[in-house]
């Protein structure tokens, strides 16, 4: 587990360099997904410390929001003037997306194919 | 005996209180949406905030001060976004069968949740900073809060929003997605990606491993799309 945590860490370092390097205005762990991504092409699939670092952080993904989220302590003043169009904006425009991304990739998907991949499958997060 | 003020002292100043206090929140969370047959508008996350933002109100401790001890939890997130590419290779030969309806419903979504949430808030009459907050609400926290300072936004407003965004998504793709009748996996799990980035993720894996793939693709391919386009969208419309 040590093993793989230590190389999801080195992913990020690398995409972290990288973004840096050449200046794009991409965030380095979504490059640093990208690097795993290939590596894990290229080395035809994560080991098993790989696999069971990155399934038990991915099981804690909404706890690592938390604290980010606490910061609308900060906005108080702004949120008592302007809660009412953020909160219609957030609601109304992420039940538009789902529906029409949802709608357009659910019609052109054949018919669920293959079990569902991974060791763990169905594991709740 | 030293006074109980004085332990809080040095407690309130040392990392472990609030990170303490944040494992507890959460797991309070998980705890009462359990007690309530899992209702999704008691998400573990939305109870932790709001009682730790209680308890930071009352105790009168700044927010900074409990970042120094959030932080090792907020930490957790880069990383986990990296993992994300393990479920993806498991679903590469899916994703290559989809890729063409996969990038269109990308540019779809991207357009739409931008262009909706902030022409809504505008209509309400949210002008400035306000707006410029919303509209990466739909991509996940570092790439939100990158946009929203390089476009004059306010990034720690966009990263409350971007959280709100990710529960609102969380809380309605069952319903939505039953009422729409959106069964597959791959589109439950891609329109919560794009939608409602890395909670939305999260809230995929409970539906399946695969699900969550797609929408670690969808949270990526939104995020890329928007941090390219956003801020040249908003260079031509100047003030």
């Amino acid at each position: 587990m040590l093993q793989g945590l230590a190389l999801i860490f080195l992913c990020q370092l690398a995409g972290e360099t990288l973004v840096r390097l050449l200046g794009v205005p991409v965030p380095g762990p979504v490059a640093g997904m990208v690097i795993l991504l290939l590596g894990l092409v290229l080395a035809g699939g994560p080991g098993e410390s790989l696999r069971r670092a990155g399934t038990g952080l991915l099981g804690y993904l909404t706890l690592f929001f938390v604290p980010a989220g606490v910061g609308l302590v900060t906005h108080g003043p702004r949120l008592a003037a302007d809660w009412l169009p953020i909160l219609v904006a957030i609601v109304v425009s992420t039940l538009a997306t789902m529906l029409l991304v949802g709608w357009l990739v659910g019609r052109r998907a054949p018919a669920e194919s293959g079990p569902e991949a991974g060791p763990e499958a169905g594991r709740g997060a | 005996m030293p006074e109980f003020g004085d332990i809080w002292v040095y407690l309130a100043a040392a990392p472990l209180l609030w990170l303490t206090l944040t494992l507890f929140a959460y797991l309070g969370g998980v705890w009462l949406n359990r007690k309530l047959n899992g209702n999704p508008l008691v998400h573990p996350v939305l109870v932790a905030m709001l009682l730790l933002i209680s308890l930071l109100l009352l105790t009168g401790t700044s927010y900074d001060t409990y970042f120094e001890g959030a932080q090792f939890i907020h930490f957790l997130l880069g990383p986990a976004t990296v993992a994300l590419a393990i479920p993806l290779y498991d679903n590469l030969r899916q994703v290559r069968e989809l890729l063409w309806p996969l990038l269109l419903a990308c540019v779809t979504g991207v357009t739409v949740a931008v262009g909706s949430a902030v022409g809504m808030a505008w209509l309400l009459g949210a002008r400035g900073e306000t707006l410029l907050s919303l509209a990466p609400k739909s991509v996940t926290t570092p790439i939100a809060m990158g946009i929203a300072e390089q476009i004059g936004g306010l990034p720690s407003l966009a990263a409350g929003i971007v959280l709100v965004t990710g529960a609102v998504g969380a809380v309605a793709a069952g319903p939505l997605f039953r009422l729409a009748g959106i069964h597959d996996q791959r589109a439950q799990g891609f329109a919560l990606g794009i939608a409602a980035h890395g909670f939305g993720t999260a809230h995929a894996l409970t539906i399946g491993l695969r699900a969550g793939a797609f929408a670690g693709l969808g949270l990526g391919l939104a995020g890329l799309l928007t941090a390219f386009a956003l801020p040249l969208v908003v260079s031509l419309f100047p003030g």
